[in-house]
């Protein structure tokens, strides 16, 4: 089950045979029982509320709101945690220093600071920036940490003899022989804050596609409810596909380790 | 611990009681303004007053207990689930592409889903906590019964073991770090979606309260509610930390 550890070489039709049975079930279900819920919906109503949507360009332009937010949180949170994995795993002395503090504050779950954010910032994009930034930053900053930190010394002693200076020693020697790992970090975090931006929107943000799956429940239309929570698994799935693809195009089949947090 | 540790840990509590101090000074020199930022004394003073009124106690022990239990009940179903499924290449072959697909799906979508079935009540928060928990425990289940070296099943056949043993004596153990890690995994989003839920359904603990703090402009609560979640999640990662070695003594590490 490790994610993507091979390319998936044949088809095997095998694994459709549940999903396509539970659609059947549920739309016959729904047919003989003369389905009328405020709550559940039949897959044709899904199916059809799914297009109207797309139609008339509700759901993309949250899509558009939740992309948004989530890959600027991304963006910053992956600059912080890059740059201070850098820091700690190139010296040994800061890494110890900040031993305390980083286990104190990496606890912390992301979603306890929505109402931080909502205190600072109100409602809007820059709320759910902060709050993505900050959950994508520890798996690339623990991640960095450990990949630098491993790196094989002869290659730091080569740079050394060669008279390199810091950045040049970082930037030719030590992020190429860490990018795989880093790499790995960095699908994680793509995975991570998908699902924090939805979270902050189903929770308090009104923005975005967690926030239309709320409104959608809450004027009793499951079948747009249902449609919207297909497309974020979707989307998630698209987005977990391109990385995947991504990260044996960059650096083959040998980095296509399975990882887990 | 040699000394040379004891010396590396003193100085990084000397550097973590510097960043407190420089938290201090700026909200002391109002650098930020107060109403976002209360300094450190008056989050403690809030914690210390909360816990003395005696009702912070309550929310805390609210958040642990749904945390828990939700943590529990998935713990129980992925654990057997992932064995059934993860023991048998058929169950694999027919269930592992949809559970693949939906691995990426954030547990909180399923919350509004869960609103509709349910209701605000606690029987909601509940059911989404362990739905949120099992998936990551499931397939790492799957995973760790999946990886089990196949000779090992030949040995138990030619040993007569029966069916029931082999998961026991076999396949649970070889399964183990696979089992623990997602259970780690699984505590975490537990914590997570207890405080999501009280914060939707209005159900008292801490995640309810940081809210409440927060709409009301009540800073040091809400800071103080911010430290103690962040306390819930090291306390148990500690706890499970120690299981997970105990657990796993025999690997010799």
């Amino acid at each position: 089950m490790s994610s993507g550890a091979a390319p998936r070489s044949r088809f095997d039709w095998r694994g459709f045979v549940v999903p396509v049975l539970l659609v059947i079930t549920a739309q016959v279900a729904a047919v003989v029982t003369h389905l009328q819920s405020d709550s559940l919906a039949a897959p044709s109503e899904i199916l059809v509320a799914g297009i109207e949507a797309l139609m008339d360009g509700t759901v993309l332009r949250a899509t558009r709101d939740t992309l948004i937010m989530a890959l600027s949180g991304l963006a910053i949170g992956v600059a912080v945690g890059l740059f201070l994995g850098l820091l700690l795993g190139l010296s040994r002395i800061a890494d110890r220093l900040m031993e305390f503090s980083i286990e104190a504050f990496r606890p912390i779950p992301s979603v306890a600071l929505i109402p931080v954010a909502m205190l600072v910032y109100g409602f809007g994009y820059r709320m759910e920036i902060s709050i993505v930034a900050f959950a994508t930053a520890w798996p690339m900053l623990l991640f960095t940490r450990s990949a630098v930190g491993s790196i094989e010394p002869r290659l730091v002693e080569v740079s050394r003899a060669l008279g390199f200076g810091v950045l040049a020693r970082v930037w030719k020697i030590i992020l190429p022989a860490a990018l795989p790992r880093i790499f790995v970090a960095f699908r994680l975090a793509v995975g991570i804050a998908l699902i924090v931006a939805v979270t902050v929107e189903i929770a308090a943000n009104p923005y975005g596609l967690g926030y239309t799956m709320m409104v959608a429940q809450q004027s009793l239309r499951p079948g747009l409810m249902f449609a919207i929570l297909i497309w974020i698994g979707l989307i998630g799935w698209f987005l977990n596909a391109l990385m995947i693809w991504a990260q044996h195009r960059l650096f083959g089949p040998a980095a296509m380790t399975a990882v887990q947090l | 611990m040699t000394l040379q540790r004891i010396f590396w840990l003193a100085a990084s509590l000397l550097v973590g009681a510097a960043l407190i101090g420089l938290w201090q000074y700026i909200a002391d020199a109002r650098l930020v303004s107060p109403v976002f930022l209360p300094g450190p004394d008056r989050a403690w003073d809030a914690l210390v007053r909360g816990f003395a009124a005696g009702d912070l106690e309550w929310k805390l022990l609210g958040t642990v207990e749904r945390m828990i239990y939700g943590w529990l009940l998935a713990s129980f179903v992925g654990i057997a689930l992932g064995a059934l499924i993860g023991i048998s290449p058929t169950a694999r072959a027919y269930l592992g592409p949809m559970l693949e697909f939906l691995r990426p799906l954030p547990a909180s979508a399923i919350i509004p889903v869960a609103i509709a079935l349910l209701g605000l009540s606690d029987s909601m928060v509940l059911a989404v906590i362990a739905f949120g928990a099992l998936w990551p425990m499931l397939l790492s289940t799957i995973h760790g019964f999946a990886a089990v070296e196949p000779r090992l099943y030949e040995v138990a056949r030619l040993l007569g073991l029966s069916h029931w043993e082999v998961i026991r004596k076999i396949a649970l153990p070889n399964a183990m770090p696979d089992i623990l890690a997602g259970m780690r995994l699984g505590l975490t989003v537990a914590l997570i979606l207890a405080v999501v839920g009280e914060m939707l359904a209005s159900r008292d603990g801490l995640g309810l309260w940081i809210l409440l703090s927060a709409r009301s402009f009540r800073a040091p609560d809400l800071f103080a509610g911010v430290i103690l979640l962040g306390s819930i999640g090291y306390v148990s990662a500690l706890i499970l930390g120690a299981v997970e070695s105990r657990v796993l003594r025999w690997r010799g590490h």
